[in-house]
């Protein structure tokens, strides 16, 4: 059985100028233990369709779909009371900005243990105990007594580190990434991409991955899906997309990469593209 | 062949601290570095955040002073901390900054944008600053109905346009680029390099591109530098550097830019299964 599964997912934002669809019928479905990447431009409607499955789109956000499932339960269905203990535990997501997702005011000891707080119901003791063995597992030195550290007393990465610290705490089935080395530094991103592999090998955990970046699709994903303008336009195994890319967005996707310019001009989009028809068009 | 831009042993200490609490520290975001780029050629600066590669973007576009060091500009050494910045030194050389929707004033139309270097730096009359300006967003690649309009009004690339054509409205002959593409998708970024390369070509423009993709450097450079806290620790031509770094660091940076060849996917995968 499928980890999570969406058919035809719909998400329309209500905006002065009428509705606008964000996500226009992308079906999906995640195996537990599978890396699976989305890949897209920014306004592809990557991030939107994560956040429908969270829950977490603002009121003027209409979600609909035919079937959107996540480990046997139906997300369509679930009261807000019944989402709630779901979000956060069973399913969890790391954004892109590290240092924006972390609450300035409190110290990042007290983040991570109010999860465990909310979800696990562990005395002070044993959430103290797990907090330092999530820091101490997603590499953070000294955990004992980081927990005592505010956000901005740490680096982008650490604080990266400490968001996936809390998004593992309940040892989730699902865990969705939203770009989540975009911010960082190339080093810090290897460590990062790394850390979230090694942690979703270890506990067998699903894991998504949003990027718009090819090379941690290359260096992460086991299926990759590409969005275009809020629809699918291809679903195929890593190295099938890489070695033979069926449609004409995903070709021109690749070839805008500076690592394949071939003369002294990047192929661009629209060399390939003109118009939406074509973007879904089967490459001859 | 003439440097356009020199630099020999540039320094930069900055004094923080000496507060209540605080004793007076120096921080060196700079330290010791030398460089030199040929007319028409593009030096790309490599480097994590916090090595000091806006410090020196800073310095060489002459908005901040060099703690010590000599910096030429065609050729005429330049020290802002003495003498005073001429206009046309200021009209020499340019930069373009890294988030377009943050350095374009959202209040001004984008022909005022243009405008603007215009009526600071010259005494041009009003309706010969319109025509340039009309010119410039034409070879960027907009058309005139964007003249009056409000950066709002525009996606990251096109800003990144605007925010070019108002660095070349001076005829610069240096541009500074301070991660220029790193806000863009890559679809966009492919389009703006090529905008890059092509007034390269057209205006013999003189780039320093600031980076920290490796994929984007290795397209666009001519010669690289890779700093590390404030030392210049490889700085070569492009494929010297790239088919054989020195540095510990230069070697650590490669290893851990993603690759996105069908040989390492395979790889990574058979590692994967062998596990």
């Amino acid at each position: 059985m499928s980890l999570l599964e969406i058919e035809n997912l719909v998400v329309e934002f209500a905006t002065a100028a009428g509705q606008f669809r964000a996500v226009d019928g992308v079906s999906l479905s995640v195996e537990p233990r599978e890396v699976l990447a989305i890949v897209g431009e920014s306004g592809s409607g990557k991030s939107v369709s994560m956040l429908a499955v969270m829950g977490l789109l603002p009121w003027t956000a209409r979600v609909t779909a035919d079937r959107m499932e996540f480990d046997g339960s139906d997300l369509l269905k679930l009261t807000p009371t019944e989402r709630r203990k779901m979000v956060g535990k069973d399913m969890a997501m790391i954004f892109q900005e590290p240092m924006a997702s972390l609450n300035p005011c409190f110290t990042v000891g007290f983040q991570i243990e109010e999860v465990l707080a909310v979800h696990m119901g562990m005395t002070r003791a044993e959430r103290r105990a797990r907090a330092i063995e999530l820091l101490d597992l997603v590499g953070i030195p000294e955990p004992a007594e980081r927990l005592g550290s505010f956000p901005h007393q740490m680096s982008g990465g650490q604080c990266q580190r400490v968001m996936i610290a809390i998004a593992i705490a309940c040892n989730p089935k699902l865990l969705i990434a939203d770009e989540p080395t975009t911010a960082l530094d190339v080093t810090i991103q290897k460590q990062i991409l790394d850390l979230l592999v090694s942690l979703q090998e270890q506990y067998g955990m699903g894991l998504i991955m949003i990027t718009h970046n090819m090379g941690v699709v290359a260096e992460t994903a086991d299926r990759v899906i590409v969005q275009y303008k809020g629809r699918k336009m291809e679903e195929a195994d890593v190295l099938t997309l890489f070695e033979n890319p069926k449609s004409n967005y995903t070709r021109a996707l690749l070839s805008a990469l500076p690592d394949n310019a071939t003369g002294d001009r990047l192929p661009t989009i629209s060399d390939y593209l003109s118009d939406d028809a074509t973007a879904a068009g089967v490459a001859p | 062949m003439t440097a356009v831009l020199e630099a020999r042993n540039i320094v930069r200490d900055y004094h923080v601290g000496g507060g209540l609490f605080s004793k007076p520290r120096a921080v060196h975001a700079v330290q010791g570095v030398s460089f030199s780029v040929e007319k028409g050629k593009t030096l790309a600066i490599v480097g994590e955040s916090g090595c000091g590669k806006s410090t020196l973007a800073r310095i060489i576009t002459l908005i901040d002073a060099a703690t010590s060091g000599e910096l030429f500009i065609e050729g005429q050494k330049v020290d802002i901390a003495k003498d005073s910045l001429t206009p046309e030194m200021r009209q020499k050389v340019q930069i373009i900054f890294q988030n377009p929707y943050g350095s374009l004033n959202p209040r001004q139309k984008i022909g005022d944008v243009l405008g603007e270097p215009l009526l600071i730096n010259t005494s041009m009359p009003a309706s010969e600053r319109r025509d340039r300006a009309m010119a410039m967003l034409k070879k960027v690649g907009l058309s005139e109905e964007h003249f009056a309009r409000y950066p709002h009004m525009f996606s990251g690339g096109q800003r990144q346009r605007i925010a070019i054509a108002r660095a070349l409205m001076l005829n610069p002959s240096l541009l500074v680029l301070d991660e220029p593409v790193s806000a863009l998708d890559l679809s966009v970024q492919a389009q703006v390099l090529n905008l890059l390369a092509d007034l390269q070509d057209e205006f013999q423009l003189t780039y320093v591109f600031i980076s920290h993709d490796l994929s984007v450097v290795r397209y666009i450079a001519d010669d690289v530098m890779v700093m590390y806290y404030g030392e210049a620790v490889e700085y070569g031509p492009r494929d010297a550097v790239f088919a054989d770094p020195k540095h510990d660091y230069t070697k650590t940076l490669f290893a851990a830019t993603p690759r996105a060849d069908v040989a390492s996917i395979k790889a990574r995968l058979a590692k994967k299964a062998a596990a």
